[in-house]
């Protein structure tokens, strides 16, 4: 028999619990399984009705991030070894309503991203047929970093503001608002900085930093917050030199 | 309870062909409203996986007839001329697009879109986003797509069967995953974008979504599937977890190495090792051939034993760490992650993995199916461009190009139909009772879903693998059969209606079944050799007999029925693929 390490996995069904419960399993201990692997040994050999997100299985889709040990992960890039001899617990991401098991509730996220208007902004749109908008390596790299998030919402999990106060944008959803101002093709930071500063926006965060640990991309969306403070402020200023529109 | 909602056009899938397809509906005409299933969240589709680059020519020296070229001899000469032509014509136009809408593509130093090499292609015409291409243009898509309000989303909403009227679809059954719910939602035109199947195979490179289920959808609703005998392996995944190491890696000049350190592509007829990578050539070769120069080395006892079966070896070293973090930093990531080994100092063991799907649901240029109201684009489609092999970065590429012409199409097409009318509930609430009597309602199944997708998988990789042959298919369809008889008996653990995952899992399931079918019964009449099909005991190409694309349709016993369909040829009359030449 090969070594064996004891899953703990949260298990909640909302048409018959009134609240969650933890469940053990025993999973064989492989050298080369991730936790998301344990958890479809259990889902295929032992109980089907264990539920949980996933798909790539690489990193990339951002499905699959959970609580392992109380930090947010991928639980698809995260090694059991690492957690020997065990027992290593799974739970569903803070912060977020749970849905079903380790499943969440993420809609808000999504209405967040559409709020900053996460997509190229211009006055003028010209013709694809007179091709691209120059756009040099160096530019390229001032938001690039900021690009790479995965929507995982590990950041999200981790925020101590967002878990006070769901109005919060959050990391990701902010990081990416300053992807796109950062974008030498975009037109449309005061647009986003007029939607961001009607509510708490940016001035929620507390600059605890916890996003950009737990961010598996390296997105650095705490920094993306920081730069963000500094425009509005900027914008801000302008706004009592200037009349509007002057600016 | 059952629910019902309208829409002019409704797309099945979310993936850069569905995101595509949706915002050209919006486009074309901003009155209609446009709806997108997904089974996952938008930005969780598997384009999101994809590394390397699409193509589309760009550079001087390049001209639109070389990519044609290229992508015909590429599929063996089983690509349609005229899809090939008009795609390789708008690939550059809709790149561009996505550069408009923000994709953040790499750049030479004044700024204009930087390209880099691929495999079967004689000229370097791959735009890339490092190497999360996919990534990149699957989130670029996403969040332009959120700009119109046209656009309505069913997010984590799973398709389970088109409604029909008279012949002409009409809209689709899905159950909202988060209630369990049965949605039935009716649309003029529906466009099914559901990707490709590759998780029909044990070790493949797809993500767990991809299942095959729109092909399944098209094909039990009575329209054919198209060369569906062609599969591609990918000559370079790591063993294991089958994770891809993205063609890009051989672009940037990495080396493919046997047991001996030898580059052993060079007696396969490649072409001859040089220090720096030659297009068209050696490790730039076509991926059906890579794959099969694989088995003959590990015939001839020079691959390296490994704990998950035969490897081969890629060596980037010699680039560089600069140039593998400027080129390829997924590549070290997943190395470094998945491998615990770094491709700077250290070799990379790689083997052939199921990439790819060349066939799909029948289609013409437009995206259109034998069924009146019904589309498909992107993996789930073929046009044919791909023919027998697909060269890497046309798929990406293929998803923009004739995603926009489905939605198009689609779009015009809804604009002059009438409304379908509300007696398709009754289609639905059929629907509903299947999927209650079947399997949530059911006790004492005695299958398990694992077992059975199991026994599947092993089946496909024995039989249907990079080489074939009549006997191993016969016995692949019988196993089959015995397989989607036992499926009758499936039991789920899972009896509950909110996010019942393991239903899913047995739709998906069923979804396999169906298409792993279809695979057999075509490579099985297929009597010939081309391309990403191998038959030892046919092993020549017989243009005389199979120049034309295999249309397997379903029969009343639910068994596969192949015939066959010309190919268009234009300008490239059929010849020897020639490679390192
Ligand atoms: C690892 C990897 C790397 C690749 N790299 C490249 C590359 O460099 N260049 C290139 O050109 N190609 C590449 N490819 C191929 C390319 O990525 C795919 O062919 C392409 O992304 C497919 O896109 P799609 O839109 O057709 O489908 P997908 O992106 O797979 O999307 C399918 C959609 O359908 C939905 N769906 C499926 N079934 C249902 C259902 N029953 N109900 C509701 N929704 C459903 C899913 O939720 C999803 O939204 C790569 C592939 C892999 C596996
Ligand atoms: S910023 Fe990082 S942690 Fe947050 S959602 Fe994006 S990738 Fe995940
Ligand atoms: S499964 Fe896609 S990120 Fe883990």
């Amino acid at each position: 028999m090969a070594e064996q390490i004891a899953v703990e996995v949260t298990r909640f069904s909302p048409e018959r619990d009134k609240t969650p419960s933890i469940q053990s399993f025993d999973v064989p201990l492989r050298k080369e399984w991730v936790v998301l692997d344990a958890l479809n040994y259990i889902k295929d050999k032992v109980d089907g009705s264990l539920s949980f997100r996933w798909s790539c299985r690489m990193g990339v889709c951002g499905s699959c991030g959970m609580m392992v040990n109380g930090e947010p992960k991928l639980t698809c890039a995260t090694f059991l070894t690492d957690y020997a001899p065990g027992p290593v617990r799974i739970e569903p991401l803070k912060n977020f309503p749970v849905m079903r098991d380790l499943i969440v509730e993420i809609n808000d996220f999504l209405g967040k991203l559409s709020k900053v208007k996460p997509w190229i902004i211009r006055q003028k749109e010209k013709p694809v047929t007179e091709g691209e908008y120059l756009q040099t390596p160096e530019q390229l790299d001032t938001y690039k970093q900021f690009s790479m998030c995965i929507n995982c919402l590990l950041c999200y999990a981790a925020c101590p503001v967002y878990g006070l106060d769901p109005m919060f944008s959050g990391p990701a959803a902010l990081a990416l608002a300053q992807r796109y101002n950062m974008d030498s093709r975009d037109e449309g930071k005061e647009e986003r900085m007029d939607i961001l500063s009607q509510h708490d926006g940016i001035w929620g965060c507390t600059f605890v930093g916890e996003c950009t640990q737990v961010c598996p991309k390296h997105v650095d969306p705490a920094g993306a917050i920081q730069q963000y403070k500094l425009t509005a402020t900027q914008e801000w200023f302008k706004s009592f030199i200037m009349p509007k529109g002057a600016k | 309870m059952l629910d019902i909602s309208s829409h002019d056009v409704l797309l099945i899938g979310g993936g850069g062909a569905g995101l595509r397809a949706a915002i050209a509906v919006a486009e074309t005409n901003p009155n209609l409203s446009v709806a997108v299933i997904s089974k996952v969240y938008p930005m969780r589709s598997h384009t999101v996986s994809a590394e390397g680059g699409a193509a589309g020519v760009i550079g001087k020296n390049d001209s639109l007839d070389e990519h044609c070229y290229d992508t015909i001899s590429g599929g063996d000469w089983l690509p349609d001329q005229d899809a090939v032509e008009a795609f390789v014509k708008e690939a550059p136009l809709e790149l561009m697009r996505l550069e408009h809408w923000g994709c953040p593509w790499n750049r030479e130093p004044d700024g204009h879109i930087a390209v880099r090499p691929f495999g079967g292609m004689k000229k370097e015409r791959t735009w890339f986003a490092a190497d999360k291409t996919g990534f990149h243009m699957l989130h670029t898509l996403f969040q332009t797509s959120l700009k119109y309000d046209a656009v309505a989303r069913y997010d984590e909403y799973y398709a389970t069967k088109l409604l029909m009227d008279d012949g002409q679809v009409q809209g689709a059954v899905a159950v909202e995953l988060s209630s369990g719910k049965v949605q039935a939602i009716t649309a003029k035109a529906v466009i099914i974008c559901t990707g490709g199947c590759g998780r029909v195979f044990p070790f493949t490179t797809n993500a767990a979504i991809k299942t095959g289920d729109g092909m399944a959808l098209t094909y039990r609703a009575g329209a054919p599937l198209k060369d569906m005998e062609f599969i591609q392996y990918h000559p370079t995944g790591l063993p294991f977890t089958g994770i891809l190491i993205t063609e890009a890696a051989r672009a940037e000049g990495g080396y493919m190495l046997n047991k001996d350190g030898y580059r052993y592509l060079q007696d396969y007829n490649l072409g001859t090792p040089q220090p720096t990578p030659v297009l068209r050539s050696m490790e730039l070769g076509p991926r059906d051939r890579l794959s099969q120069a694989f088995v003959k080395e590990f015939e001839r006892g020079r691959t390296v034993e490994g704990p998950y079966g035969a490897v081969v070896h890629l060596d980037l070293r010699h680039l560089g760490e600069k140039k593998i973090e400027a080129k390829l930093p997924f590549v070290r990531e997943l190395c470094l992650k998945y491998e615990n080994l770094d491709p700077v100092r250290e070799l990379i063991p790689v083997r052939p993995v199921v990439h790819y799907v060349m066939g799909g649901i029948h289609t013409d240029l437009n995206g259109a199916t034998p069924l009146q109201g019904l589309f498909a684009a992107g993996e789930a489609a073929c046009v044919s461009i791909n023919g027998a092999n697909r060269l890497g970065s046309n798929s990406l590429t293929e998803c923009l190009v004739f995603g926009a012409r489905a939605g198009r199409a689609a779009a015009e097409f809804a604009s002059v139909q009438r409304p379908p009318g509300r007696h398709l509930l009754a289609q639905a609430a059929e629907e509903e009772e299947r999927l209650q009597d079947r399997f949530l309602n059911k006790s004492g199944g005695r299958e398990r879903i694992a077992t059975l997708r199991e026994e599947m998988q092993k089946t496909m990789e024995q039989s249907a693998g990079i080489y074939r042959s009549g006997e191993s298919l016969q016995h692949a369809a019988g196993k089959l059969r015995e397989l989607q008889e036992r499926f009758e008996d499936i039991g789920l653990d899972d009896h509950s209606r909110a996010f019942n995952t393991e239903l899913v899992a047995a739709l998906e399931l069923a979804s396999m079944l169906d298409v792993a079918e279809s695979v057999i019964q075509c490579a099985l009449q297929r009597q010939e050799s081309r391309g990403a099909h191998q038959r030892t005991d046919f092993p020549a190409r017989d243009d005389q007999k199979y120049l034309a694309h295999s249309l397997v349709s379903r029969q009343a016993d639910g068994s596969p029925v192949v015939s066959y369909a010309p190919v268009t040829i234009t300008r490239w009359p059929p010849a020897e693929r020639v490679y390192g030449k």
